[in-house]
Order: structure tokens, then C-alpha cells, then sequence
């Protein structure tokens, strides 16, 4: 193991790492535990200049004040209805697409897997005005539908890396011998190969979860205005409104950074399988 | 890996064209509607604003001609320059990342108490979104109470807002995307350190190496593909900036934390005008910056796949 396992160390390093990992991680998190203090303070200690000192009172009405006085409910929920079916449209496509390039040998398959890898870096910008144009031109500006599908679109070239490296991890004898009993290419899919890939669909949903969740870009040029932007969005054009209201402003980020953060405590495994998948092997 | 079952398999006369035909099609079933997808939403876009930076447009008049007229205009552009020498110091401060992820994935490769809830701790920033990021960072450096305005105002006497600062202004953006980017590159290390071979390290361990020689000579050769992700990672992650400088500072002060990305959004989509051939222009020479690395990246990769 590398490094030393600290209990193998002299008494006193052992003592240094005991004391270095809490304070490490305060300092860390600092910027993030500012935010969050701030956003139980009262305006009127933030008026007074009392911002790092005991507050005068817990003020949770900051976080009553966001969903009653701003639009934040109907962001959050215009996030989920943006995020839940990509994560089900990324993951059907790239089931299927990653399965054809593991398992078939055909001469474009290398071709079209290093399209897909090559797609999904390329910068935004040079995709923003032709989809743009073509949501528009659809009259899906301004809709749930216009986001998601081009999440879903844009999500596949990754999730195909994902699915197809992990599919050419199984054993191919399961589907050599499914094959001369004579069972057919699709049963082969949805029989056998599928129920094998719910690690890897587990580890995707999670990471889309979190990757379309946070999303912003694509948000601020597919939609505008409070009836369908994601929260995202939605909070950028809330600091515009509330300049200077940071109590305001810091309550509506710990909100929307919630989901994906519960995401990432109650499926921490599957979420780093899938962010690393690949730094392992070599 | 040889697909032999074909040949294995002497087939009933008689069957349907489908059950003969099936190992051939069956892949490009499978595959439509996944390649149907990429080719409107990321291939055909890519082509269309290559040709597009060629012409005039508002978004919705006629497109007028302009030849390389646009690429002159932008050679000429000192905002264009401004954009790209900040596109500079984010691929290279970025790559702060690497060494500090793989710093931070060391300190916390231990087995003490409670370790696994503090590397997840760690790693929180990357799960926040950059907007959060961004709203935590403005809210760090805000000028009179942001709470590293007031540390340095205390170390110092005088305070530095660093977003109304020209000559500081990207490094404090860089500093931000830093902070989630860090925790991802330690996530990556932290995996790659679980499959350090214990038997090279025992081994190298006897042969007396240790500190800086055993993590160099030992440790880093086995972390390669740990180390591959995280460069790639983050050198995309370098030249897509876009979230940090948009919630941060909106290119300011007076446009000098643009980068690429954000100014051809600027050019085409903002109330600065609808220029969409102007904005293509800059969005093909981005594209170009990244194809650099994309093919050495996927050059790599071919070969990898090739060598297995």
C-alpha cells in the first residue's frame, strides 16, 4: 500500500494526521460552509455587517422566502421533468448502441465508437447555433422536449464509451453459447446481456443525474424565463434579482444543489464506479 | 473473441430471411436511433457551423456570403486575442489539478477511522454544479465582507477584490473551476492508488525505496491510466470553461475574463447582437484548439484498443 499506512508511522506523524485531516478538510470546505452559514443568517445582520459572527437568530425564513417569494419550486421541478427522461432516453440509446459495437465485428464499428468518444469533447459552441436553429425551427424552443432530446443526443456518445467498454468485460461465452442454441440476437440483448448490465446502468443513471442536473449552457440557450428553465438557470437570473440579498442568494444554491448531492450519499458507489471507470485499467 | 458461432452452426434449410440474415443487421438495429440521435444533434450541427462561419446572419434574415471575411474580422479582433490568452492560463493553471488531485488522493489513501466519509467530503465540489461553484466563489471573493476579501484585508490591511481586478480576475476564475475539478482528479487517483500492486511497493519497499523515488519510480508508472483520465478531464474541462466566467463575472470587468467559449456566446446570443456567423467563426477555432487534443487523445485510445 502506498503511502505508509499511517498506523505503521512514528507516534508523533501518527498524531500530525490525526490533527492535518479535519483541518485539511475545514479548510477545504470553507468556501462551502461560508455559503452555508450565510444562508441562515438574518437580513439584518448581514445589514449590519455581522457576517461571521454568532447571528442574532437562525433565520430558516430564508428558505421559506425562496419558495414563496421566487419561482424556485417550479425550477426545481422543471429540473426533474429535464433530467429524468435523459437519464432514460441516455441510457436506453447507449444500452443498445453499446452492445451492437462490444458484441458485432463490422468494418465501421471502431469508426463509429471513436465518433461517439470524439463527440462527446467537443466544445459546445460549435453545436450551439445549429441546435439552436433546429429547436427553434421544430418549435421546441422554450420546452422540456427541446432540452431532452438534445441531452439525450449529446449524453449517448459517452454513455456508449461507458456501455461498450463494460460490455466487452463479460464473458462472450454467455452469448457464443446462447447463440448455437439458437437463441436470437435481440433475446441475447434482453436476456442475457441486459439483466448483467445493471452495475453499469445503476453507475450511468447517477452520473447523467448528476451531469444533466447541473447542466447549465445548454439551459440558458434551449429555454428562457421561469416555466421551463432548469434550476440552474433559474438561479442565475435570481443573484441578477437579488444583488446583494446573499442570505437569499446562498439558501436557493444549498436547494439546488441538494438532489444531486442526496444522489451522491445514497449512491456513492455506483456514482465513483461510473466516474472512474477506466482510470484502472490499463 | 473470435465470433465462431456461424460457422459452428449448420443452419435448418428453410428458415426465415430474418433468422438468417439477423447476426448482420442485428448490430444496425441496434445501433439507429443512438447514431440517428448523434448524427442531427452533434455531427450534422458541427458541419453546419463550419459552413455558417463563412456567412453573415442574424438568426433569422437571409445568410449573406462572406467568404473568409469573418476569420479576417476576428485576426483583428483584440477581444478575440483577450478571450484566447485566457483560454491560456486556464489550460495551464488548470492543470494544477492533476498533481494536486494526486497530493489529495495520497494524504487520504489511509485506513484510519471515519476516512471514508472525509473522502467524500472531499470529493463534494465536484458533485455541485459550477453555478453553485460560481455563486459560492463570487460570494468567497466578494469585495468588503467575502470571507478571503476579509482574511487578506486582515493578513495585509487592504483588502484585493479580485473580480473587479483586470490582471487578476481569470486566475481567480481558474482558482474556482479548480476547486471541483481537484476533487475529481482525486477521485481518479484515489481508485488508482486501491490497485497499486501491494507486492511492487513490498518489493520496492526492500530495495529501499521510498518518499519522492518509490512514488516516481514505483507508484506513478502503475497510476498511467488514472493520470491519462485526469489530463484529458481536464484539459476539456479547461477549454470549456464556460459556467465559472458567465456566473462569475460575465466576462468582466470590461470583457477581460472572456474566454473563447463564453465570447462567441457573447457574439451570438446575447444582447451584444445576434451575430451567428461572427460567433460560428470563434466557435470553429475552438473547435479546432480541442481536435488538437481530441486526436491525441483518441490516438492513444486506438492504440490501446489495438495493443489489447
Amino acid at each position: 500500500m502506498f503511502p505508509i499506512p499511517i498506523e505503521k508511522t512514528a507516534r508523533t506523524t501518527q498524531w500530525l494526521y490525526t490533527i492535518a485531516l479535519p483541518l485539511a478538510l475545514i479548510l477545504w470546505l470553507l468556501p462551502l460552509m461560508g455559503v452555508a452559514v450565510t444562508s441562515i443568517r438574518s437580513s439584518s445582520d448581514l445589514a449590519a455587517g455581522n457576517y461571521f459572527g454568532m447571528p442574532s437568530t437562525f433565520a430558516w425564513t430564508n428558505y421559506l422566502e425562496i419558495f414563496s417569494n421566487t419561482p424556485m419550486l417550479k425550477y426545481m421541478r422543471n429540473s426533474m421533468f429535464v433530467t429524468l427522461p435523459t437519464v432514460l432516453g441516455a441510457v436506453t440509446l447507449s444500452c443498445m448502441a453499446g452492445f451492437a459495437l462490444a458484441v458485432y465485428k463490422f468494418k465501421s464499428n471502431l469508426l463509429l465508437f471513436f465518433m461517439f468518444v470524439a463527440g462527446n469533447f467537443v466544445p459546445f459552441q460549435i453545436l450551439m447555433v445549429p441546435v439552436r436553429d433546429l429547436t427553434v425551427q421544430t418549435g421546441l424552443y422554450n420546452t422540456y422536449s427541446g432540452l431532452i432530446l438534445f441531452h439525450i443526443a449529446f449524453q449517448t456518445g459517452f454513455c456508449t464509451l461507458f456501455m461498450r467498454n463494460f460490455i466487452k468485460g463479460l464473458p462472450f461465452e454467455l452469448i457464443e453459447s446462447a447463440r448455437v442454441e439458437g437463441v436470437s440476437e435481440i433475446r441475447i440483448f434482453w436476456h442475457i446481456v441486459l439483466p448483467l448490465m445493471r452495475p453499469a446502468i445503476a453507475a450511468l443513471s447517477v452520473l447523467i443525474f448528476t451531469f444533466i442536473w447541473n447542466e447549465y449552457f445548454w439551459a440558458t440557450v434551449l429555454t428562457q424565463g421561469p416555466e421551463v428553465q432548469p434550476v440552474t438557470a433559474g438561479l442565475f437570473s435570481l443573484n441578477g434579482q437579488y444583488i446583494a440579498q446573499w442570505q437569499l442568494v446562498s439558501a436557493g444554491s444549498i436547494v439546488a444543489a441538494l438532489p444531486p448531492v442526496l444522489m451522491f450519499f445514497l449512491m456513492q458507489k455506483h456514482f465513483i464506479a461510473g466516474l472512474t471507470l477506466g482510470a484502472t485499467k490499463g | 473473441m473470435a465470433h465462431t458461432a456461424d460457422d459452428m452452426m449448420a443452419r435448418p434449410a428453410g428458415k426465415s430471411w430474418w433468422r438468417t440474415n439477423q447476426r448482420r443487421l442485428a448490430p444496425w438495429l441496434f445501433l439507429a436511433p443512438g447514431v440517428f440521435m448523434f448524427m442531427l444533434y452533434v455531427i450534422y450541427p458541427i458541419i453546419s457551423s463550419i459552413w455558417l462561419s463563412f456567412y453573415d446572419w442574424d438568426g433569422l434574415g437571409a445568410k449573406t456570403w462572406l467568404g473568409l471575411d469573418n476569420y479576417r474580422e476576428l485576426f483583428a479582433d483584440d477581444n478575440f486575442y483577450t478571450s484566447l490568452w485566457n483560454n491560456v492560463i486556464w489550460l495551464v493553471f488548470f492543470m494544477l489539478a492533476v498533481p494536486a488531485g494526486l497530493f489529495m488522493a495520497i494524504f487520504l489513501n489511509q485506513t484510519v477511522t471515519g476516512i471514508r466519509i472525509y473522502k467524500s467530503l472531499f470529493f463534494f465540489p465536484f458533485v455541485i454544479s459550477q453555478v453553485v461553484v460560481g455563486l459560492i466563489f463570487s460570494w468567497f471573493y466578494a469585495p468588503n465582507f467575502g470571507l478571503l476579501y476579509k482574511l487578506i484585508e486582515w493578513a495585509t490591511g487592504t483588502g484585493i477584490a479580485f473580480l473587479a481586478e483586470p490582471q487578476y480576475v481569470t486566475y481567480a476564475l481558474v482558482a474556482a473551476g479548480l476547486w471541483p475539478q481537484i476533487a475529481y482528479c482525486m477521485i481518479l487517483y484515489l481508485t488508482g492508488l486501491n490497485n497499486v500492486s501491494p507486492d511492487q511497493v513490498e518489493a520496492a519497499r526492500l530495495d529501499g525505496a521510498k518518499g519522492w523515488k518509490m512514488l516516481w519510480f514505483v507508484i506513478l508508472p502503475q497510476l498511467r491510466p488514472a493520470t491519462f483520465i485526469a489530463i484529458v478531464v481536464t484539459v476539456i474541462g479547461a477549454l470549456r470553461s464556460f459556467d465559472i466566467v458567465s456566473i462569475m463575472t460575465d466576462g468582466g470587468p470590461f470583457g477581460s475574463s472572456r474566454v473563447l467559449s463564453f465570447y462567441m456566446y457573447e457574439q451570438a446570443l446575447s444582447e451584444y447582437g445576434y451575430r451567428m456567423g461572427y460567433g460560428a467563426a470563434i466557435a470553429v477555432i475552438l473547435f479546432a484548439i480541442m481536435m488538437v487534443f481530441i486526436t491525441g487523445f483518441i490516438w492513444k485510445m486506438v492504440r490501446d484498443e489495438s495493443g489489447v
